[in-house]
């Protein structure tokens, strides 16, 4: 079977790593690590701070500053080959002292494994971690809405916008603490700044990427558009 | 203490220069028949409501038997707008754009809790009825009505329909929002249409 991009067939990596199946009498606490960890542990020393397994999935904290290098590292080695990244979020406790953690959910489709990375921010000081969208490519719109929610600036990041809420929304993150639920304005207020938006103003050209879709539109509609031809409105 | 009498309910007072015409009486009854009969939603589904109203509009509650089996995707060609689920904030000057743009005559129907007053949804991003938005002349109970309670709403508005009469211009009012806040009801009104009820009473609010 050929495609416009090499075909990876899950567990095709790791022959030994079994099927995927309903885990059945997961302790809440402890059991099978990830190998991952122990390789990350090796490689990266002090920058790897902990390694929970919660339910049978592995949790890595490591260090904010070192997140970048580890995912590439994930991503690139032949031995990890993490290939896809599921989400990226964050947390914040109700314990005000707690620090905020920002969560990546990290999938390695050859080898079968699953790899929660976490990092912790302290909040004396700017929501600040790295981006890792020049990795995965799938993090643009996992991180604006972490951004959006969360107030976490991802450094590196090529748009970073609201996605959820409207990008003129001033309120504040509606998933921090601090947030009251029903929001900061009143009802009428919201009503009114909501209703200032254009609905037609959300929208860039990125997005949208016309320009970008037109080399790959048959031959005989790219002389029709070439042509000065438009579409009925 | 005597007993009163009771008025004469038999007299009726008769003012023919207050009355309307015959012929416009029975055009109005014309009209309205035909109106009621035919009216062309513009779904405006948001959430689960919506396969409820997908539901009415198939073939066991069947819409069709109310002239409104034809669905107007396009608010141009729409009477009656029906807001099937929550709408939040962002969307709402989507639904605004799509009232202004329905022609006249046209009525809304707010179908069930979360377009009709933000239903369990009080929080920073939904709106606290649709009617902060838009004028709605039927509110349908329910999360979510049943198809029955849907077609009840509607048959309401056919009733709200068959009553108009052509020279109460009122009727035909386009709302006019206040060109500076885009509000076409005063602030006050809306934030006490929006004010909590049931156990969100005790959440608290920093004020602007």
């Amino acid at each position: 079977m050929t495609g416009p991009f090499p075909i990876e067939y899950a567990g095709s990596a790791s022959k030994d790593a079994p099927a995927p199946a309903t885990p059945r009498n997961v302790p809440n606490r402890g059991g099978a690590v990830n190998p991952s960890a122990a390789d990350l542990r090796t490689r990266f020393g002090a920058s790897i701070r902990r390694v929970d397994v919660v339910w049978g999935e592995t949790n890595v904290y490591v260090a904010p500053e070192a997140v970048l290098d580890i995912i590439r590292w994930l991503h690139d080695d032949p031995s990890q080959r993490y290939d896809y990244l599921s989400d990226v979020t964050a947390v914040e406790y109700r314990d005000l002292e707690q620090p905020i953690e920002v969560v990546w959910h990290l999938r390695s489709l050859p080898y079968r494994r699953f790899l929660r990375v976490k990092a912790q921010l302290t909040k004396n000081r700017p929501l600040e971690i790295p981006s890792v969208w020049s990795i995965y490519k799938s993090a643009d719109w996992l991180e604006r809405e972490c951004f959006d929610m969360f107030g976490i600036m991802f450094v590196g990041h090529p748009d970073l916008r609201r996605i959820l809420m409207w990008e003129q929304y001033r309120e504040g993150f509606p998933l921090r603490k601090d947030f009251p639920l029903r929001g900061r304005f009143s009802r009428a207020e919201q009503l009114r700044q909501a209703l200032a938006a254009n609905p037609e103003a959300r929208y860039s050209m990125e997005e949208l990427s016309i320009a970008d879709a037109f080399e790959d539109l048959p031959t005989e509609m790219r002389q029709r558009l070439r042509s000065g031809e438009r579409t009925g409105e | 203490m005597g007993l009163t009498p009771r008025p004469e309910h038999r007299v009726v007072e008769y003012d023919p220069s207050s009355q309307e015409g015959w012929v416009a009486t029975r055009l109005d009854f014309l009209v309205n028949w035909g109106r009621a009969n035919s009216l062309w939603p513009m779904p405006f589904g948001t959430a689960c409501c919506a396969i409820e109203f997908m539901a009415t509009a198939a073939s066991r509650f069947d819409l069709a038997r109310f002239g409104m089996e034809r669905m107007s995707f396009s608010p141009r060609q729409a009477d009656v707008l029906i807001c099937a689920g929550r709408v939040p904030f962002k969307l709402a000057p989507v639904i605004r754009r799509i009232w202004q743009q329905m022609a006249q005559p046209k009525w809304a129907i707010s179908m069930g809790a979360c377009a009709s007053s933000g239903g369990m949804f009080d929080n920073y991003a939904v709106v606290q009825g649709i009617d902060t938005i838009i004028p709605v002349d039927v509110y349908v109970p329910g999360c979510p009505p049943r198809p029955e309670g849907l077609m009840y709403g509607i048959m309401m508005l056919q009733e709200k329909v068959k009553r108009e009469r052509m020279n109460d211009a009122t009727l035909r009012n386009e709302m006019e929002p206040d060109p500076k806040s885009q509000l076409w009801i005063p602030a006050p009104t809306i934030d006490e249409l929006s004010e909590p009820f049931g156990n969100s009473v005790h959440q608290t609010r920093s004020g602007l």
